[in-house]
């Protein structure tokens, strides 16, 4: 049967002829017709995709659920909690530029650290809910010696709010953990962004991007740390982030900031 | 800079320029408000469209918004602009101009319509939209008349084509084939077969183009492919001898926003000049696909203009002022691709949609729409249909269609190829008629003209699935 993200789709008998394109490709091919439309289970399977794809973009940042799978993976950092200055989701989906600034009673304990983790909800707090820890944890096991900040979670947030976080807390590096737009099949993917030397009025192109991390479909958190651990090694020697990091990883897709 | 003013309900409404007025009376859009631009109450946007109503068309030849000193577009548009095309509106106000063409679409006079095309400007264009309800744009529009071809004729009255866009995450040669294979048998793929490449690399655009130009010769199908790879890709494809049958860009409409596409005037004419030298058309000789959206300047902070910042409907309609320049085949506004923080929901996307489609066939375009939306913003099925059918009674050139509506690559939302299906069949349309004459051939079209739902075992059915067998 069909879950709720159009995964595992069943395409029934291995005979039927159609399923020389379905076998072909993950996307919706030969669907089948009810008249000029879709039959109904087909036309109540895609509903079910983009329902769960909207759900996860309205359901909010739980900040309990968070911290509980943080000490449940074993993370024994401390948690403070930001907010943006978009007050609330429709704003925030309307106002980019509010989500990348901090609310203006905002205080973070300054210090010196070489990496601070925000964890952001982004487009899917239901990705942060669900893989954040998981991704942290595998993250921080791979960085012995290094100085770590608390961690912080950020409500209403976008990418460039870790640039104000990072500056805050006086960390070299800062990598934010943000939930990724939903797409049909994927609404809990983690997208990871690293900024060297974060302040306000980075640039897009000085980040680095490990995306769709969403075990077990997408990038496991063993994985997506490896490839995190070994960009932040390199770009803690070169003393920058982004393009010029951009043979190790990717660097910031169009729209993410 | 000329200050005007209205007086509304004893409230006198003042705006500092003409950039301020199309601003202020276009219709509620989230892009306006975040590029602070927009009306600051309903009273003051009717007090805008009160002052647009009153402002000549001739103006806009006088008060550009972008100034033509600095923007390459704004001296294409107005060193361009035909004086004799202008004669039969160029004594009219926005306000007289919108009269003049909901009367000659009363009067069917499609001739009078389509003339004006470069007689125009886009900002007269998007200033008269301003002005228009969502059922004026479609009543206008259905009666502008834009006909191109390469290998099929697209633009026709009654006829709608679709732009089968078989998008795979990472360009795989059999799933490409297979979306390909399900918009064929549901009759999709007379306005072009164009794929998003998921990689921007020679190597891979070539590889594409030739998959596609096999299933196009192997079954004779008359219709054009298209790799929606950056012009300069497309260049480097025309120079190895890759059949390149189009050449894509998405463009904007400023100097700056095609900057930030890394795209110039001159170069889209090179690829343009090397596309027409493979003359690979059989009915015309249109080669050039172009993309737009509103927001795509503002995006990009390409969207200042003498006065400030510049309205994204405005800005637009500039995008098609580039597009024509290059006689297209095909240009589609990609409507609610961009996001909610340009376009909030579905009343927006829906006004938006209908405004690009009336403003780039106003403007003398081949205009089609990518009737879709991602997942952050407030629009469905349901939106997306009453889109679809309106652009159907409008006359759009073409609409996008993918398999089940999924783009799997690109992650968001356009038409499936049954809603093509469902808009042909409710509003009386056919498909373009060298690939209608296909269908028929390979036994596609039942005896009303409609596409049949096939079993496995149809001949047409077995013979387009042998293509996807590995």
């Amino acid at each position: 049967m069909t879950d709720v993200q159009g995964q595992d789709r069943d395409f029934g008998p291995s005979d039927d002829p159609w399923a020389v394109l379905r076998d072909a490709t993950r996307a919706r091919v030969a669907l089948g017709r009810a008249g000029d439309g879709l039959p109904t289970s087909r036309e109540l399977e895609f509903r079910a995709a983009h329902a769960a794809a909207r759900d996860a973009v309205h359901t909010a940042l739980d900040p309990d659920r968070v911290r509980t799978a943080l000490t449940e993976a074993g993370v024994g950092l401390d948690v403070l909690e930001v907010h943006s200055q978009a007050p609330d989701r429709t704003t925030y989906l309307q106002r980019p530029d509010l989500g990348r600034r901090l609310a203006p009673d905002t205080r973070l304990p300054g210090g010196t650290h070489d990496l601070a983790l925000v964890l952001a909800d982004g487009l899917s707090p239901r990705a942060v809910h669900e893989h954040a820890a998981g991704t942290v944890a595998a993250v921080l096991a791979r960085l012995p010696g290094w100085s770590v900040a608390p961690l912080v979670l950020a409500h209403q947030a976008r990418v460039a709010l870790g640039d104000p976080v990072g500056e805050a807390l006086g960390a070299g590096i800062v990598v934010v953990l943000v939930g990724e737009r939903p797409g049909l099949s994927s609404a809990d993917s983690l997208g990871l962004y690293l900024t060297h030397g974060p302040r306000p009025g980075r640039a897009d192109s000085e980040r680095n991007c490990i995306s769709n991390v969403r075990p077990p479909h997408g990038l496991g958190y063993a994985q997506a740390a490896d490839t995190l651990a070994g960009l932040l090694q390199a770009s803690r020697q070169l003393g920058a982030s982004g393009v010029v990091l951009k043979d190790e990883g990717t660097t910031l897709p169009p729209g993410a900031g | 800079m000329t200050v005007r003013r209205t007086t509304l309900g004893g409230h006198t409404h003042e705006f500092r320029s003409l950039t301020e007025v199309l601003a202020k009376a276009t219709p509620a859009r989230s892009g306006d408000v975040l590029a602070g631009v927009a009306a600051e109450s309903q009273a003051q946007r009717v007090a805008a469209q009160h002052v647009l109503a009153d402002v000549p068309l001739a103006t806009f030849l006088t008060e550009p918004v972008v100034g033509y000193d600095e923007d390459d577009v704004t001296r294409l548009i107005l060193d361009t602009h035909d004086p004799a095309a202008f004669a039969p509106v160029s004594a009219l106000t926005v306000g007289e101009f919108r009269d003049w063409l909901l009367a000659r679409a009363a009067e069917r006079d499609e001739a009078a319509i389509s003339g004006l095309a470069r007689g125009l400007t886009p900002e007269m264009a998007a200033a008269v939209s301003k002005v228009m309800r969502n059922a004026d744009l479609v009543a206008v529009a259905r009666r502008t008349r834009v006909v191109t071809g390469l290998r099929s004729t697209l633009g026709l009255p009654g006829r709608l084509a679709s732009r089968l866009q078989p998008n795979h995450p990472t360009d795989d040669a059999v799933g490409v084939t297979a979306a390909i294979l399900d918009g064929l048998l549901h009759g999709s793929g007379d306005a072009v077969i164009g794929i998003n490449p998921a990689t921007d690399s020679p190597a891979q655009t070539i590889a594409l183009l030739e998959l596609v130009d096999a299933v196009i010769s192997r079954y004779e199908i008359p219709t054009q492919s298209c790799v929606l790879a950056h012009v300069t890709t497309t260049l480097r494809a025309l120079e190895a001898g890759a059949p390149v049958d189009l050449v894509f860009q998405s463009v904007a409409g400023t100097q700056a926003g095609n900057r930030g596409f890394g795209v110039t005037l001159d170069l889209l004419a090179e690829a343009r000049a090397g596309a027409l030298e493979l003359r690979r058309g059989t009915v015309g000789d249109n080669v050039t696909y172009f993309e737009t959206g509103q927001g795509s300047a503002l995006s990009a902070d390409a969207h200042h203009g003498v006065d400030g910042p510049v309205d994204q409907q405005t800005l637009e309609c500039r995008a098609y002022g580039v597009a024509r320049h290059f006689d297209p085949l095909l240009v589609n506004t990609v409507v609610g691709f961009i996001g909610p923080e340009y376009l909030y929901d579905g009343k927006q996307v829906i006004r938006a949609g209908l405004e690009d489609h009336f403003c780039g066939k106003l403007l003398g375009l081949p205009m089609g729409v990518d009737v879709c939306y991602t997942n952050h913003t407030d629009v469905d099925g349901d939106d997306t249909d009453v889109l679809t059918l309106l652009l159907g009674a409008a006359g759009c050139s073409f609409v996008i269609a993918v398999p089940g509506s999924d783009d799997v690559m690109l992650h968001y939302q356009s038409l499936s190829f049954t809603d093509v299906l469902t808009a042909r069949s409710v509003l009386d349309l056919r498909p373009a008629p060298e690939f209608e004459a296909w269908l028929t051939t390979m036994d596609l079209l039942d005896d009303a003209g409609h596409v049949r739902e096939l079993t496995p075992e149809a001949p047409a059915a077995r013979a387009l699935l042998a293509a996807a067998r590995p």
